[in-house]
C-alpha cells in the first residue's frame, strides 16, 4: 500500500527579552542555579506577576511577520499540573484567546516548488524551570533560571507530508525569528525546541490516522531523523496489522532510538481556567502599527533585495537571506568589500565548509566578516591570485593574521609589476631558442596551445605569483603573436 | 489608654501625654495579660515593636511625621512579613518567614506605624468561624463559648478587646465584614483594586480584598489614608485617584439616598438582627437620607456561585503548597508523588482540603462549562443587580450577617449552614464593591452588625455615612463585658 504522511509541528520559541514574563529576573543562559529567580519565579506566598510588555512587542511582531490577525484581546489562563520545575503547580499559557490568530508561512522546497504551511495560532507562555538529575545522589536538583522565560508557542496545522517539509518549515521558521530578532535560534540551548506530530494514512483516505507526538527535538538533524524513523514505524505496525497509539515518544539523538514517553491514557487533565491575576491584555491598533513600522527586514524582501540590488543570483540569494546572522556577516562583507557576488561565493563556499567541518556558528567564526572582505579586497585587486586567496583564508582561519598579513609573511604577494614580468620573459625566451622558433612559425590556432609551455616556465621563475593575465598579455606580445 | 480611638491617639501623641513606646508597650501588655482567652494572636512581635516605636518617637520629636506614625496595630497573618513568619493560620506554613513585605505593610512601615504582631485566622482564609485555624478557634470576646466569626476573626476578636486598636484584614466573602459584626466592630473592605495584593496569601484572587478593622469609621478612615495605593506590583490594582478619606467625614446626610434589598430581610435572618438592622436604617432617616426598596434578583445564586469560583481559583492557587521550595515537608518522602501526596495531605486541614477538591472539581474536563463558566455567568448578573441599583439609591443598607455570633461546633459540622453565614456579603465581593459593617446593636447581649455597601470607589461616601451614624448613635462604644 502506499503511504501518506500527515505533519504537523508545535514549536516553542523562547523570546530574546532581557527579563521574564511574569518577572523582573533575567533570562541570561548558563548562570549558576537559581541565581535569576526571584520570589515571583518561584511562587513564594503572596507574589504576583505582572506582564512584560516586551513579550508582547515580540509576539506581535511575530503575528504580522506570518500574516496573522493581533487578537486586540489576549487573556492568559493557568494550566494544572504538578511537577517539581513548575513552581506554581500552574503554567501561564494562553488557551481561548492567544495573541497570534491564523497565518501561514510560503516554503520553497528543494524541487524548486512553494509549499504553504497554515500556522493555527502562536500563544504566550512561560518556560518552566529544569529537574537535573545528575550528580544529585538519587535525588533531584531543581534549577529555576529558566522559570518564566517567555516563549510563544507556533502550532501549525498539520499541512506537510514528508520529513524534508518538515525540516523545511523549521528551518524558514528559524530564519524568520532570528530576522525578527526575537529568539537568538541557539537550538542547542533550548532556544527552539520542536515537537513533531505525526500520523500516516493510505494515499488517498481523507480521514487522519492516529497521530504521536515526538518532543523537544532540538536540531534539525534529529528533526529530520525522528520523523523518518517515526515514519518507517507507524507504517510497519499498520502494515503488520497493528494499530498506533496514541502517545508522547522521545526521540534519542546518540542512540538514533525512540521510545514511548507516555500514552493518551495518562495524559493529565489540566483545568485550564482564566489567571485571576492578570487582567486581559489589550492591544490597540496604534502599538500595532507601533509594531509594524519597527519590524526589521524579512528574510523574503532581503532576498529580493539581494536579486534587485546586489545581483546575486536567486539562489544565492535565499541561502544568504534565509538566517538572520548569515545574512548580516554576507552584508558585512559584502558592503566592505564593494564586491558582493564574491563575497556571497566565500561565505557560501569556503566559510560555510570549515563552520561546518567544526560545527561552529557563523556568529562563531574565527574570520570576522571585516577580514573576509579584506581578502575579497586583495583578490579583486589582483594582490593574490584565487588559488592563493585559498591558502590565505586557510591561514586566517587558523588564526594567522589579516589578509595583509598573511600575504607579507607567507609571501604570496603576485608579480604584475611589468617590468619584472618582462625580465622574466626575456629571459625565457633568450634560454629557449628551439620553442620560440616553433612558436612562431605554428599556425595560429595550434599557438594557444603551445603557449602553455612559456606560461610555465614564467610561473615556475615567479615562484608562482605571476599575475596570469598580465604575464599572458607580455608573452603575447614579446613572441611577436 | 486602650479605649481611645485612633484618632485620640494621634492627638494625645502629638501633645505629648504619652510617648509610642508607651503606647506600645500599653497594648504589648494587655496582649500579654489577656489574649490566652481569646487566641486572637498567632505572633506578637514585642521587640520590633518596641524599636519601631521608639522611631516613631524620634520622628514625632523631629516635626512633620506623618499622621499615624507611632500608633500601634496587628497584622492578619495572611500578610507577608519581613523576617516574621507568616502563617496563613496553616499547618503548611507554621516554618515560612517571608523575606518580603506584602505591600500594605510597607506602607504602614513608611508612615511609622508600630506592628505588635500577627492575628489568628481561618486556615487559608477559609471559614467564618476562625475554627479552621491551625493555632486553634479565636474566642468571641463578647461571649467565649461563642466564635469571633471569620475568617479574620483574630483581627476582629483583638480589636473588640481593645488588645489591639485596630488591625488589617482581608475579605474575599465576608471576612472582614462577618467577624466585624459578630464582634462589634467596624470593619471595611475597599472596592476590589483599591487596595494592592502584593504580599497576602492568595485565597481566591479575583475575590480577596485587604482591608481593616477599627472601631470606628474615622479610624477606618485614617488607616485607609495609608493602606490605600496603586502598586504596579499588583496588575489588578487600579490607578484610581486616592482622596483624603476623613476630609469628608463630616458631609450631611442629607438627600442620600438609601436602598435596601428585600432579598436581604427573607428566611434565614434571625428577629433580632433585623430588627437592629431596621432601627438603624430609621437613624438615618432622622439624619436626612431617604430609604428606598430595591431588588437584587440575583441575590440566590450569589452563595452557590462563589462556591464555585472561589474554591476553583484557591485550587491553582494553593498549588505551589508541594512541600519542595518551602513550607511543609512529609518526613522521608519516598518518590515525588509520595512528596506531594504526603505534604499536602498532613499540610492543609480538612476545610482547605475540601475547597481544593471542589474547585478541582469545578474545573475539570466535562464540568467546567456546568460549574466554573455558569458561575462566572451568574457571577455578572450579580454585578449587573448593582449597577442597576445603584442607578436609583447611592448605598444599599441589609444586615451583615444572619444572626449575632454563634456557638462553636454549632456549624463546623455543616459545610453549607457555615457557607450561609456570608449570605449578605458574599455578592459584593463577586462584584467587586466595597462593603463596611458597623454595629447597630446588641441581640441577646451580643452585637449585631448593619452592612453598607456602596458603588465602586465610593469608600470615601460609606465613611462619611458610617461616621455621621457614629456620631449620633452609641453601638461603636459599647465594650464586652469586663474590658
Amino acid at each position: 500500500m502506499e503511504w501518506e504522511t500527515v505533519i504537523g509541528l508545535e514549536v516553542h520559541v523562547q523570546l530574546a527579552t532581557r527579563s521574564k514574563i511574569f518577572s523582573g529576573s533575567s533570562t541570561a543562559f548558563g548562570a549558576e542555579p537559581n541565581t535569576q529567580a526571584c520570589a515571583i519565579d518561584l511562587a513564594m506566598p503572596g507574589t504576583l506577576p505582572t506582564v512584560n510588555a516586551e513579550a508582547f512587542r515580540m509576539a506581535t511582531m511575530f503575528g504580522l511577520a506570518i500574516n496573522a490577525e493581533i487578537n486586540r484581546r489576549s487573556i492568559f489562563e493557568r494550566k494544572n499540573y504538578f511537577y517539581p520545575d513548575l513552581p506554581k503547580g500552574y503554567q501561564t499559557t494562553q488557551l481561548a484567546s492567544p495573541i497570534v490568530g491564523a497565518g501561514y508561512l510560503d516554503l520553497t522546497l528543494s524541487n524548486g516548488e512553494t509549499k504553504r504551511v497554515r500556522i493555527h495560532h502562536a500563544h504566550l507562555e512561560e518556560d518552566a524551570g529544569k529537574s537535573l538529575h545528575e550528580d544529585f545522589h538519587g535525588m533531584s536538583g531543581i534549577d529555576l533560571n529558566r522559570a518564566g522565560t517567555p516563549l510563544i508557542e507556533v502550532v501549525t496545522e498539520p499541512d506537510m507530508r514528508s520529513a524534508e517539509e518538515a525540516v523545511a518549515f523549521a528551518k524558514k521558521l528559524h530564519g524568520l525569528v532570528t530576522s525578527l530578532g526575537i529568539c537568538d535560534g541557539d537550538m542547542s540551548q533550548g532556544s527552539m525546541r520542536f515537537d513533531v506530530n505525526i500520523s500516516v494514512r493510505p494515499k488517498g483516505q481523507e480521514k487522519l490516522g492516529t497521530r504521536t507526538e515526538t518532543k523537544n527535538l532540538n536540531s534539525f538533524k534529529f528533526m529530520e531523523e525522528a520523523i523518518e524513523l517515526e515514519i518507517e514505524r507507524q507504517i510497519d505496525v499498520l502494515e503488520s496489522g497493528g494499530k498506533i497509539v496514541q502517545e508522547t515518544r522521545l526521540y534519542n539523538g546518540d542512540t538514533k532510538k525512540a521510545r514511548s514517553m507516555r500514552t493518551k491514557e495518562d495524559s493529565n487533565d489540566y483545568r485550564y481556567f482564566p489567571c485571576p491575576d492578570l487582567l486581559p491584555v489589550v492591544l490597540d491598533d496604534a502599538f500595532i502599527e507601533d509594531v509594524r513600522r519597527q519590524m526589521p527586514e524579512l528574510p523574503e524582501a532581503k532576498r529580493a533585495r539581494y536579486i534587485a540590488e546586489l545581483g546575486l543570483p536567486e539562489y544565492d540569494a535565499s541561502i544568504l537571506s534565509s538566517d538572520a546572522a548569515t545574512a548580516a556577516y554576507f552584508e558585512e562583507a559584502a558592503q566592505l568589500s564593494g564586491k558582493p557576488k564574491l563575497a556571497a561565493n566565500w561565505v557560501m563556499v569556503e566559510l560555510a565548509a570549515q563552520l561546518n567541518r567544526q560545527e561552529l556558528t557563523i556568529q562563531q567564526s574565527p574570520i570576522s566578516a571585516a577580514a573576509l572582505a579584506g581578502l575579497i579586497r586583495r583578490l579583486d585587486d589582483g594582490t593574490i591570485s584565487s588559488k592563493m586567496a585559498k591558502i590565505v583564508f586557510e591561514a586566517m582561519w587558523n588564526g594567522e593574521g589579516d589578509a595583509d598579513t598573511v600575504i607579507e609573511t607567507k609571501g604570496l604577494k603576485q608579480v604584475s609589476d611589468t617590468g619584472a614580468l618582462e625580465k622574466i620573459v626575456d629571459d625565457i625566451i633568450a634560454n629557449n631558442p628551439q620553442q620560440v622558433a616553433n612558436y612562431r612559425s605554428a599556425a595560429e590556432d595550434k599557438r594557444p596551445k603551445m603557449l602553455g609551455f612559456f606560461v610555465g616556465q614564467a610561473m615556475k621563475a615567479s615562484k608562482g605569483q605571476a599575475n596570469p593575465q598580465e604575464l599572458n598579455r607580455i608573452l603575447l606580445e614579446k613572441l611577436g603573436g | 489608654m486602650h479605649n481611645l480611638t485612633i484618632a485620640q491617639m494621634i492627638r494625645e501623641l502629638r501633645q505629648k501625654t504619652f510617648s509610642s513606646v508607651e503606647l506600645t508597650e500599653h497594648f504589648l501588655a494587655r496582649i500579654e495579660r489577656l489574649d490566652s482567652n481569646y487566641n486572637s494572636f498567632v505572633t506578637v512581635t514585642r521587640e520590633q515593636a518596641l524599636q519601631q516605636a521608639r522611631q516613631a518617637d524620634a520622628r514625632l520629636a523631629a516635626g512633620n511625621a506623618p499622621a499615624l506614625c507611632g500608633i500601634p496595630l496587628a497584622h492578619k497573618d495572611i500578610f507577608c512579613t519581613t523576617g516574621v513568619r507568616t502563617s496563613c493560620g496553616s499547618k503548611m506554613l507554621d516554618n515560612f518567614v517571608p523575606p518580603y513585605d506584602a505591600t500594605i505593610v510597607e506602607n504602614y512601615l513608611r508612615d511609622g506605624v508600630v506592628m505588635l504582631g500577627k492575628t489568628n485566622m481561618d486556615e487559608f482564609a477559609m471559614g467564618s468561624s476562625n475554627e479552621t485555624s491551625y493555632y486553634g478557634p479565636v474566642k468571641n470576646p463578647w461571649a467565649l463559648n461563642c466564635v469571633p466569626g471569620g475568617s479574620s476573626g483574630g483581627s476582629a476578636a483583638s480589636v473588640a478587646a481593645r488588645i489591639t486598636p485596630a488591625a488589617t484584614a482581608s475579605d474575599t466573602g465576608g471576612s472582614i465584614r462577618q467577624p466585624a459584626s459578630l464582634c462589634g466592630i467596624t470593619g471595611i473592605k475597599p472596592t476590589y483594586g483599591r487596595v494592592s495584593r502584593w504580599g497576602m496569601i492568595a485565597f481566591a484572587s479575583s475575590l480577596d480584598q485587604a482591608g481593616l478593622m477599627t472601631r470606628t469609621a474615622e479610624d477606618a478612615a485614617l488607616l485607609l489614608n495609608t493602606m490605600a495605593s496603586f502598586d504596579a506590583k499588583d496588575s489588578t490594582c487600579v490607578d484610581e485617584p486616592i482622596p483624603d478619606y476623613t476630609a469628608t467625614l463630616n458631609e450631611s446626610l442629607s438627600g442620600l439616598r438609601i436602598g435596601v434589598p428585600k432579598e436581604y430581610f427573607g428566611e434565614g435572618l434571625n428577629e433580632g438582627t433585623a430588627r437592629a438592622v431596621e432601627d438603624a436604617i430609621k437613624t438615618f432617616e432622622k439624619l436626612g437620607a431617604s430609604v428606598h426598596s430595591v431588588s437584587l434578583p440575583h441575590s440566590h445564586i450569589a452563595v452557590p456561585a462563589y462556591y464555585v469560583i472561589a474554591p476553583a481559583e484557591c485550587s491553582a492557587n494553593l498549588s505551589r503548597f508541594d512541600g519542595v521550595r518551602y513550607g511543609y515537608r512529609c518526613a522521608n518522602p519516598q518518590s515525588l508523588e509520595d512528596l506531594y501526596k504526603r505534604s499536602r495531605s498532613e499540610g492543609f486541614g480538612e476545610e482547605v482540603k475540601r475547597r481544593i477538591m471542589v474547585g478541582c472539581y469545578a474545573l475539570s474536563a466535562g464540568y467546567y462549562d456546568a460549574y466554573y463558566a455558569k458561575a462566572q455567568k451568574a457571577r455578572r448578573l450579580i454585578k449587573q443587580d448593582f449597577v442597576d441599583a445603584f442607578k436609583t439609591v447611592d448605598v444599599i443598607m441589609g444586615p451583615t450577617a444572619p444572626s449575632p455570633a454563634f456557638e462553636f461546633g454549632a456549624k463546623s459540622k455543616d459545610p453549607v449552614a457555615m457557607y450561609l453565614e456570608d449570605i449578605y456579603t458574599i455578592a459584593t465581593n463577586l462584584a467587586g464593591l466595597p462593603g463596611m459593617s458597623i454595629p447597630c446593636g446588641l441581640v441577646d447581649d451580643k452585637p449585631v452588625g448593619l452592612q453598607i455597601i456602596g458603588n465602586y470607589f465610593a469608600e470615601a461616601r460609606m465613611l462619611n455615612i458610617a461616621h455621621q451614624f457614629q456620631q449620633n448613635t452609641q453601638f461603636h462604644d459599647l465594650a464586652p463585658a469586663g474590658i
